[in-house]
């Protein structure tokens, strides 16, 4: 990286977060899991956790997150990344525990983790990344990707007589009485990764005040596998996935509201 | 300490406790689950981690997990289970962290039924998971035996920073008999967790506990360090029983609760004027192939006893290569083969080497 000298009137505003690692990424250009790993990176150095921080990566596209944080990571079987983070935070309840996920890992492949994870209560915080598509084996359906959208193995569209309904992971898992908070954001505007942002320091607030299971839900786009640019997957994004999948909590424990409000 | 009466599974269970068990994850399954239930009353009173997973799946990977943050951890299953378990598995061997688990083997394939069976010796000596590995592995013929090894089996499982399994079956987890737990042995302080272990990155660079190696150059190096590994372990840890094999004409070779059966097939054979010894391997995974071939180049034949349809005696025919004739009895589903059925195999495969002749 260039550093430059910052003149004695002004003040530095924006630089790389403590915990994250200063290496390139393998992410496509224009992907949102940077955006989301910065913000990640951003609260743990604001909550001054990093260095008892363990992140569990997932199988998909951000397996390689480990090399992205400045902090102890383990990478998990596909799906299983809660069952791992479970493992971690039971035998060491200082650690700050957290995985993060996408929709194939979370959604299809790692349901029974995430859910029982989350009906526990277990002190940990998800942070679910969801682009409606597989992206690291090329741009499969996923359980979350749309009616009729188009992807390498549903050619003619999502037909949800044969495929199923996308799954809305934020109102299942908030239905759960072990989640203290629950909410689904996107990332497709400045206002949205600001609200991104505040949701995800709430999910490992709650952590560390012992109140419960936290997830994210992150709306997230994959411009590479939906055959577009980088903008006309946001606009895509936010014409069609929110429509589809609501913005909002769906979880607010009591402890979790006075957590927001004090 | 005295020997007291004592259950297979709760032996075990309680044997892992006194050894410094932090924490175990495991699932309900027959016929294991006593251990899984002494563990829930034992380690919260002591402070320590039981929880009940969702599936096998779930409870082999909270054991990653924890295994991943340094602690002594294990689970324990039967045969379906542990197939579910075998991604995992993978994984951890990948991994190099250090995990117990104890597989109580039962009828299959399939659902198959809770009888004490054999069937998993591929299982566990071949085909524990995906990529190449090997996990060592223990298998006890008694309850006293069954104790010894989940001892030793964590001391293994952290000197190689691999996966110790224990076979036994639904007899030895079932049945009663005396026998002595060790000594309580206190669980090793946190601030004690090994160096590579996920404890924060706090002063010091983080650590990655993962399996990925995405370069083809990488990912051989990486099986390589396994590879000279499992050699050392093979070198150092071979371990086998053997019983009146001086003299020996013929060799039983056979393991666990059929193992045990054996010893009182050499005596009868004895009195019926068949020199017989018996070699029981003690560790499955690494096998006694050196002992077996020497005891070839001994006796006239070998008999491989087990209780499934012949898998052990694949390794011991690879053992002997040729040196002496290796027949095979097995029964399967849950039959146990007694000495009576065992002993009429030995009788003809002293004629057999005798060609014809009755055994001297």
């Amino acid at each position: 990286m260039a550093t430059v000298e910052i003149p004695q009137d002004m003040e530095l505003v924006y630089d790389y977060p403590e915990s994250l690692a200063e290496v390139d990424t393998h992410y496509c250009p224009g992907c949102t899991h940077g955006t989301i790993h910065r913000l990640v990176a951003e609260v743990l150095d604001e909550l001054d956790v990093r260095d008892r921080t363990i992140g569990i990566a997932p199988v998909g596209c951000s397996v390689l997150a480990y090399n992205y944080f400045d902090a102890d990571f383990a990478e998990a079987a596909h799906g299983r990344a809660p069952a791992m983070a479970t493992g971690i935070k039971r035998v060491s309840p200082d650690s700050v525990v957290f995985t993060y996920q996408g929709d194939g890992d979370l959604a299809a492949i790692g349901t029974a983790e995430i859910i029982h994870a989350a009906n526990r209560g277990e002190l940990i915080t998800t942070i679910f990344v969801n682009n409606a598509i597989y992206g690291m084996t090329g741009g499969q359906m996923a359980p979350t990707t749309l009616p009729d959208q188009v992807t390498t193995s549903s050619p003619t569209g999502r037909d949800v007589q044969a495929a199923g309904h996308p799954i809305r992971m934020a109102e299942l898992i908030g239905g759960l009485p072990g989640a203290a908070f629950v909410t689904r954001q996107a990332v497709f505007d400045v206002r949205g990764i600001r609200r991104t942002r505040r949701a995800i320091k709430t999910a490992f607030r709650a952590q560390l005040e012992g109140l419960g299971f936290a997830m994210v839900e992150v709306l997230s786009t994959c411009n590479t596998n939906w055959g577009m640019s980088p903008q006309e997957a946001l606009d895509w994004a936010k014409e069609h996935m929110v429509a589809y999948f609501p913005l909002g909590d769906t979880r607010v424990s009591e402890g979790v509201h006075a957590l927001m409000e004090g | 300490m005295a020997k007291e009466l004592l259950e297979g599974n709760e032996a075990f269970a309680e044997a892992a406790v006194r050894a410094g068990l932090e924490a175990f994850f495991g699932y309900p399954i027959t016929p294991q689950s006593e251990a899984l239930e002494h563990l829930s009353r034992r380690l919260p009173e002591l402070d320590r981690v039981f929880l009940q997973a969702e599936s096998e799946v779930a409870a082999i990977n909270m054991v990653y997990g924890a295994a991943s943050a340094g602690v002594r951890v294990m689970t324990s299953s039967s045969s379906p289970g542990i197939s579910l378990m075998q991604e995992g598995l993978s994984y951890i061997a990948c991994s190099e962290v250090p995990v117990v688990l104890v597989n109580v083997m039962r009828g299959g394939p399939g659902l198959g039924n809770i009888q004490p069976a054999q069937g998993d010796y591929f299982q566990s000596v071949k085909m524990a998971g995906h990529g190449d590995f090997h996990m060592i592995v223990l298998a006890p013929a008694n309850v006293q035996e069954l104790i010894d090894d989940m001892v030793l089996a964590f001391e293994l499982a952290e000197r190689y920073r691999t996966i110790t399994m224990v076979v036994a079956d639904g007899s030895i987890g079932q049945m009663m008999e005396p026998a002595e737990l060790p000594p309580m042995r206190p669980v090793r302080p946190p601030e004690e967790r090994p160096d590579w272990a996920l404890t924060g990155a706090d002063d010091r660079d983080p650590n990655i506990i993962t399996s990925l190696y995405l370069g083809a150059e990488n990912l051989e190096e990486v099986n390589l360090r396994l590879q000279a590994k499992l050699q050392e372990i093979a070198t150092n840890e071979v371990r086998w029983k053997e019983y009146d094999t001086e003299d020996a004409d013929l060799l039983l070779v056979a393991f666990g609760t059929v193992g045990r059966i054996c010893q009182s097939v050499v005596r009868d054979a004895r009195d019926m004027g068949i020199k017989v010894g018996l070699l029981r391997p003690v560790t499955l995974w690494p096998f006694p192939n050196e002992r077996i071939a020497e005891l070839a180049g001994q006796v006239q034949g070998v008999l491989t006893v087990e209780m499934s349809a012949g898998q052990m005696v694949e390794d011991v025919r690879l053992a002997v290569e040729g040196r002496c004739p290796v027949t095979f009895y097995g029964r399967m589903g849950g039959v146990i083969p007694l000495a009576d059925d065992i002993l009429p195999e030995l009788e003809k495969l002293a004629k057999m080497v005798n060609g014809g002749r009755e055994a001297q």
